[in-house]
């Protein structure tokens, strides 16, 4: 069970977390501009990386924020959390 | 390729075992060129060279395995095999691949043990008893054997189970007879082996690290740690690492990737007839022929190339499993592993091109990709041959997912009222 | 009897009595099953897997691969495949052996071992291939199975229970040897909460066979015993180490309250390894009989249980401790027979006191063939040829009742590497040892290689091992060196392949005694060391686990969480049936004297119809959405306009996933310009909340607007029929009746008791909806029905809400929609504002596949013969031979108000195709022809909600 760091509440047990997807994926503000495939590049295409991923993570049985993390997706460490609208912090070497 | 027979068995036993020569070829380093690259040797990919060699002329074909063949997915499974799938399209695939698994063992000249003991899906809830007796309706007009039991007669057909238990007795459920089990192992074997006497090569600890193309966009050919293999055409078959395959051409993919656990108990005298599965508590457990019971765990929440996943997964299951079958409350857990599930939005594979000229894949299995293996392997090579879909594997194009024509399996058994 | 007239920690003035296979002996407190057994010279204990060989004790600890036995406590505690090295005797122990048939003397299944020449590595799948498709699960496999698991699994349920607690610590320290306690003691000096855990029953580890170490010990253990900050937990195992240092451990209780066992869960700072070293068994051609022991293990049998395994020992070492062991055993009176060295030199120093002891050793030699049947006899000594094998053509039988092997060691380094730590190969000491570690740990003592003296290399011992018979490397799944050679023969390269092919290390000691043997011999096949070859990866668990320790007290009841709504006492107490709803239990209907469900929903729907009916449905979702952008925000999230609802005024609100598909559904009324009371359906309410939260958190932060559950605080009564207003009306103040149409909101009182009352209707009745505090439910629930009774007021459930529902043809997120389903499909296009640019899901709106105009569409579904229900999930299709799914029966009643059974489904281009006929497939006769029909089977126009 990861020991997750929520920027607000600080670290807890991953039960009381949920996991929300790949961060930094704004909606189009428009999206009747979008082509199909722009939109469901959107909707489903997915980096889905191994190694340093950016993802959404929200503290629901605690605090309820939603908030960004940086973890390795080969060792699942975590290197940062942030909050949402902060700028995101650069994967260690 | 000598045949297994239960004569040649008593042969070798004679001689001291001295001919049994090496199931399959594994040259340590890969030609300069071949017409059909296979990337993941796999149950699917092994599969797919199978078939390709065995029922299309395309020519030299390699399977590239960057560990060992059947050492991901197809090694870390809980063997269930069913076609009971609510979608027509879903189930033609997967029933497909259930007539082929029938037959796979002679097909094979390879014991893949497929033990056809039944599959019974349990129903907890008005909404789930209403969900999987429309699975019935469905399946039977396809042509797919599914039947409904009441509770009485699910315990007639599982008697460890408790049909009474206090916080979700069982309803009922749906039975799917030719449904069953296999040996998973054997199964990536014994493609290997029938793949290689019809001259397939396998290359095993090589890793692909690039794909190149021509100025057309097309693919000429692959990096691997053996060295530049040219390649008419590629398949990628990598499971849970496909999108890191795929984004060596550039193609991003609608994948995640999670871990999947699942455990066995130490073996025991038979006990457990069939396969059961129920959704609404999380529990998938089966008796290998061993005797261990096999037992599948739920995936993680967040993505991951780990293949470990966490304490409470397991738990969980367990729990479940002790509900349904409190005598086992004292069995012991014996051996835990972790397997990287790939998985679309909709829970339903992609088998078809790229938008890449050359360039295949069939990926997307998420936590049922065993099932389908023989049949998954059949259309693909047939897709990659004619470089058109199968029509079996029309409707499980990339495409979809812009059209919106989703084969949602996990829809139906959605919200609860 | 050979216990020992005195010594050992064992408590002869606490004899103990117990039974296997239904004789009875004698043991000691402190005893374990296994010392117990041998001290009254029982040294057949099991049978193998496969071959039935018979099998004694190899071990003293949890690696054992061969004395398994069964337990049996009394009813439902019976349990299988216990090794008999860590069983504390304790009175009235029942143990039974396993795998044998009709008895462990005389097991026919034994036959097997005379076709272990057809029967080696992965036969099966050489063969079982005929006749027929299915002669393997027709024909072979029943035999099969037959044959294999190893010992019955429990028949009734257990009663015993199962605990699980979580804890940190400062440091955890895992093994209570030397090593381990010596860690502890330093981690509590400096002041933080220290756990020490070790799988046995009495802490020491190695020095519990070291009698001049006993009395520190004792100090030792008081010491962290007196200590508060220390915990120390006996027969605990830690088996699972994950991430963060996460370690998971399990304790065996066996309180008399029937606590058995208790799964601990620790985060700590730092955790030590001291988990030791297991000794190496040696592969030769019989080194299964009972009789042959690992010699440490005979040496703990002798120092700490006072027992001696044999009279007359010989021993086969090939690492140093195998003399401790020969000498410790010569100490407690055994005869040494012979002492083979396997090198070609003893050390100097061991050979001279073997001489002093008038021990004779002959080195370079390994043992050609063993004797006895149930327990060895004798061995055939041979001096080792070039390759390493024995030479049989110059052997000399040497006679012995107990064989120790001492083949060197092998760290414990599972946990080490279960945390991702990475090893090394000491070629020096010949084993792998933790390297870098990912988690804060510290590997001490033996695990570490600390105190660790080199031997015979693992792949000398080895050597020419796959040319001797029946030399067994698994000796639990019977795996010989010939089946790992006839593997590596066969193509399998890997070690994962190897074990895979020849199940080599996948018994129940998880390969503790096999796996480093196995390494040795593929190497040996393949010409490559050790490291090469590489290791299988560490699985956890360490040992195996009861799954009850991990469910712990998620059983019965408390399996999952039960939420009931604020009436549901009193629907209890009127003998309402009940149906779970995700975790809510809700009351589906309430029969009377004599009635089926059927007939008391029949009575339930007329009494709504007709009179009035009560209805608790205090489950559904609520969300109170308020600040000064609540309306924009509800305006980008459903698909209905909001801005311009008007206070005190209802909508039915709509919301899609982006993909476009219904996700929800339920009123929301604007009780203030910044203030709405959002309803969710019952199972949808968390989901719907969390993606609301998204959108304001992520999307739409800019908005002032905030979301709060409210699904607990508000019991909502819902009165619906034509006499609702009646039975209402008296017991409401402050509201303004005349100002109250359909799809109203006002806050008022309701007897007495501060209420939202909603004018809405899922009926198609005139309907209120009372919303008062939940903890007021109760009583507000006791007046409506006094007030009611007048009036024929009747409670009913969620089957007739059900029924009523569709009547008036309205959809059920979740029965009519199933995830594929959108607006239009539902035919609730009309919900949309028009004039809105975007809302989520609209844009997926577009997309080509949801413009086909062949998607299936809700219409409504009657019975051509009038009285024929079809079933719910029966496909709709358009002539009796077609095998082509139009559609599907998403519901369908018996209609009282109707007289006939009633259907609501999606059917392909629905709406074009109200008059025809389908069929509704049935599993028990030929299809039912159903007319298509619109979806509103009574009131179309409204008239009755609005009476």
């Amino acid at each position: 069970m990861l020991l997750i760091h929520c920027p607000w509440c600080g670290e807890r047990a991953e039960l009381e977390f949920r996991h929300c997807g790949e961060a930094h994926l704004a909606r189009p503000t428009n999206p009747a501009t979008l082509t199909d495939a722009e939109w469901a590049e959107y909707l489903a295409f997915r980096d889905n990386h191994r190694g340093w991923v950016r993802e959404r993570w929200r503290h629901v049985h605690g605090c309820g924020r939603f908030f960004n993390a940086l973890r390795h997706t080969l060792t699942d460490r975590f290197a940062a959390s942030y909050k949402t609208g902060e700028a995101w912090p650069e994967p260690p070497a | 390729m000598s045949g297994f027979s239960a004569v040649r068995l008593l042969r070798e036993a004679l001689r001291g075992q001295t001919g049994w020569g090496q199931q399959w070829r594994s040259p340590d380093q890969p030609q300069a060129a071949y017409d059909v690259v296979i990337i993941g040797g796999g149950g699917h990919g092994l599969a797919t060279a199978y078939y390709l060699a065995k029922g299309h002329r395309v020519g030299r074909i390699a399977v590239l395995e960057k560990g060992w063949i059947g050492g991901g997915n197809t090694g870390r499974n809980t063997t269930i095999i069913r076609s009971n799938y609510l979608f027509p399209e879903s189930a033609a695939l997967y029933d497909h691949a259930v007539q082929l698994w029938e037959g796979l063992s002679q097909e094979l000249n390879y014991n893949v043990m497929f033990s056809p003991r039944g599959v019974l899906m349990l129903a907890h809830n008005v909404h789930d008893e209403q969900s999987f007796r429309r699975h019935v309706h469905a399946n039977r007009l396809a042509g797919v054997d599914n039947e409904w039991l009441d509770a009485e007669a699910c315990r007639a057909f599982c008697p460890p189970l408790d049909i009474h238990q206090r916080r979700y007795p069982v309803l009922g459920g749906a039975l799917q007879r030719r449904g069953g089990v296999a040996r998973h192992d054997a199964v990536a074997w014994g493609y290997a082996r029938a793949a290689s006497a019809l001259g397939v090569d396998i290359i095993q600890n090589c890793e692909v690290t690039g794909i190149t193309r021509a100025n057309d966009g097309a693919v000429t050919g692959l990096s691997t740690s053996k060295g530049q293999i040219r390649a008419g055409k590629v398949g990628v078959v990598a499971a849970g690492s496909t999108s890191l395959v795929m984004a060596m051409a550039g193609v991003r993919m609608p994948l995640e990737s999670f871990p999947l656990q699942a455990l066995v108990s130490e073996p025991v005298k038979p006990v457990f007839p069939c396969v059961v599965m129920s959704n609404t508590v999380h529990a998938y457990i089966s008796q290998s022929d061993k005797g261990e019971l096999v037992i599948g765990a739920g995936t993680d929440q967040y993505p991951s190339y780990s293949q470990a996943g966490g304490v409470h997964i397991l738990s969980h299951t367990l729990e479940a499993i002790c509900e349904l079958f409190p005598m086992f409350r004292r069995m012991r857990m014996l051996r835990s592993w972790g397997g990287i599930v790939d998985t679309t939005s909709d829970r339903s594979p992609i088998i078809g091109l790229t938008p890449v000229p050359g360039l295949f894949v069939n990926c997307g299995w998420g936590t049922g990709g065993f099932k389908a293996t023989p049949g998954s392997g059949h259309v693909f090579a047939a897709t990659i041959a004619r470089a058109e879909p199968h029509p079996i594997a029309a409707p499980f194009s990339l495409g979809r997912f812009t059209t919106g024509r989703l084969i949602d399996e996990a829809a139906a058994a959605a919200v609860a009222h | 009897m050979t216990r020992l007239v005195s010594g050992g920690r064992i408590d002869r003035t606490r004899p103990l009595r117990f039974s296997f296979d239904g004789r009875g002996y004698t043991g000691f407190a402190g005893d374990t099953l296994a010392s117990a057994l041998l001290a009254n010279g029982v040294h057949l204990v099991g049978r193998s897997f496969k071959y039935h060989r018979p099998r004694g004790i190899l071990s003293a600890g949890v690696e054992e691969p061969n004395a398994l036995v069964e337990i049996d406590r009394g009813a439902g505690r019976r349990e299988p495949n216990v090794r008999a090295t860590v069983v504390p005797l304790v009175e009235g122990l029942v143990a039974r052996s396993q795998n044998r048939w009709p008895s462990l003397r005389f097991d026919l299944a034994a036959v097997n071992g005379l076709a272990s020449a057809i029967l080696g590595a992965g036969f099966y799948y050489k063969t079982f291939l005929g006749p027929g498709r299915d002669a393997w699960h027709k024909r072979w496999e029943p035999l099969i199975r037959r044959m294999a698991g190893l010992g019955r699994a429990p028949e009734a349920p257990d009663p015993d229970r199962y605990a699980n607690r979580y804890t940190h610590a400062e440091v955890l320290v895992v093994g209570a040897g030397p090593a381990g306690i010596a860690a502890a003691l330093q981690a509590a000096a400096s002041g933080g909460r220290v756990m020490l855990c070790d799988e046995q029953a009495e802490m020491g580890g190695s020095l519990l066979a070291e009698p001049v170490a006993w009395p520190q010990l004792a100090a030792d253990l008081a010491t962290l015993r007196a200590n508060p900050r220390v915990t120390l937990l006996p027969r605990t195992t830690a088996f699972s180490y994950g991430l963060q240092n996460f370690v998971a451990l399990t304790q065996v209780v066996e309180a008399a309250g029937g606590l058995r066992e208790r799964l601990w869960q620790v985060r700590a700072g730092r955790v030590v390894l001291a988990t030791g070293a297991l000794e190496r068994p040696i592969p030769f051609s019989g080194n299964d009989r009972p009789g042959v022991m690992l010699a440490d293990a005979a040496r703990h049998y002798a120092r700490r249980w006072g027992v001696l395994p044999g009279r007359n020992v010989a021993a086969l070492v090939a690492h140093d401790t195998g003399y401790a062991a020969a000498f410790a055993l010569q100490d407690a009176g055994a005869a040494i027979a012979t002492v083979l060295d396997m090198r070609a030199t003893a050390p100097d120093d061991l050979l001279a006191e073997a001489a002093q002891r008038g021990i004779r050793v002959l080195p370079g030699h390994g043992i050609a063939a063993t004797r006895g049947r149930q327990r060895i006899t004798g061995l055939l000594a041979a001096p080792r040829g070039a390759d390493g094998a024995p030479d049989a053509t110059r052997a000399t039988p040497i006679a012995c009742d107990l064989l120790l092997m001492a083949g060197g060691w092998t760290p414990s380094v599972h946990l080490f590497s279960q945390a991702r730590g990475q090893l090394r190969w000491d070629a020096g000491l010949d084993a792998f040892l933790p390297d870098a570690a990912r988690e804060a740990v510290t590997c001490v003592g033996a695990c570490a290689g600390e105190g660790l003296t080199p031997g015979l290399p693992v792949t000398q011992l080895a050597a020419g091992s796959a040319r001797a018979r029946k030399a067994f490397v698994d000796q639990q799944n019977d795996v010989t060196t010939r089946d790992i050679a006839l593997a590596v023969q066969e193509g399998f390269r890997s070690i994962e392949h190897v074990k895979r092919y020849t199940t080599n290390g996948m018994a129940t000691d998880q390969g503790k005694t096999s796996n480093m043997l196995g390494l040795a011999v593929v190497a040996g096949e393949l010409g490559r060391s050790v490291p090469e070859v590489g290791l299988t990866t560490f699985r956890a668990p360490y040992t195996p686990i009861s799954f009850g320790a991990f469910a712990g007290r998620h059983r019965g009841l408390l399996f999952d969480p039960i939420r009931s709504a604020p009436l549901h006492e009193w629907a209890t107490q009127q003998g309402a049936v009940f149906e779970p709803v995700g975790q809510w239990q809700r009351a589906r209907y309430f029969p009377q004297a004599g009635e089926d469900m059927h007939a008391a929903v029949t009575r339930e729907c007329l009494a709504v119809r007709n009179a009035v009916g009560i209805f608790d449905a205090s489950t559904l979702g609520k969300i109170e959405v308020t600040g000064p952008d609540a309306a924009l925000f509800l305006e980008r999230c459903y698909v209905n306009a909001w801005q311009k609802l008007g206070i005190g005024r209802c909508r039915y609100g709509l919301l899609l996933r982006e993909d476009g598909f219904i996700l929800d559904d339920g009123v929301v009324g604007r009780i203030a310009a910044d203030r709405f009371h959002v309803t969710t359906t019952t199972g949808g309410a968390a989901r719907v909340l969390h993606m609301l939260e998204d959108y304001r958190q992520t999307e739409f932060p800019e908005l002032r607007v905030w979301l709060t559950s409210t699904t607990e605080h508000w019991g909502v009564i819902a009165l619906q029929g034509p006499r609702a207003r009646d039975v209402l009306a008296p017991l409401v103040e402050g509201l303004d009746w005349t100002a109250f149409p359909h799809m109203a909101v006002a806050e008022c009182r309701v007897a007495g008791v501060a209420a939202r009352l909603f004018r809405v209707s899922f009926s198609g009745e005139l309907g209120f909806e009372v919303n008062i505090p939940a903890s007021q439910a109760p009583a507000v629930w006791q007046a409506l029905l006094h007030a009611g009774a007048a009036h024929g007021i009747t409670p009913y459930g969620t089957e007739a809400m059900h029924v009523l529902r569709a009547e008036k043809g309205f959809i059920i997120v979740g029965q009519e929609t199933d995830g594929t389903v959108t607006p239009d499909d539902a035919g609730l296009t009309w919900l949309i504002g028009k004039a809105k640019p975007d809302f989520i899901g609209k844009r997926s709106l577009s997309r080509p596949e949801m413009q086909r105009a062949d998607r299936r569409q809700l219409v409504g579904l009657v019975p051509r013969d009038g009285t024929t229900l079809p079933d719910e999930g029966a496909q709709l299709i358009a002539s009796a031979g077609s095998r082509v799914a139009e559609g599907h029966v998403t519901s369908a009643y018996r209609s009282a108000a109707l007289g006939h059974p009633i259907a609501l489904g999606l059917l392909a281009s629905g709406r074009a195709r109200l008059g025809e006929t389908v069929l509704a497939t049935s599993l028990t006769g030929p299809p039912i022809p159903l007319e298509v029909v619109a979806p509103v089977f009574l009131d179309p126009k409204g008239d009755r909600l609005r009476g």
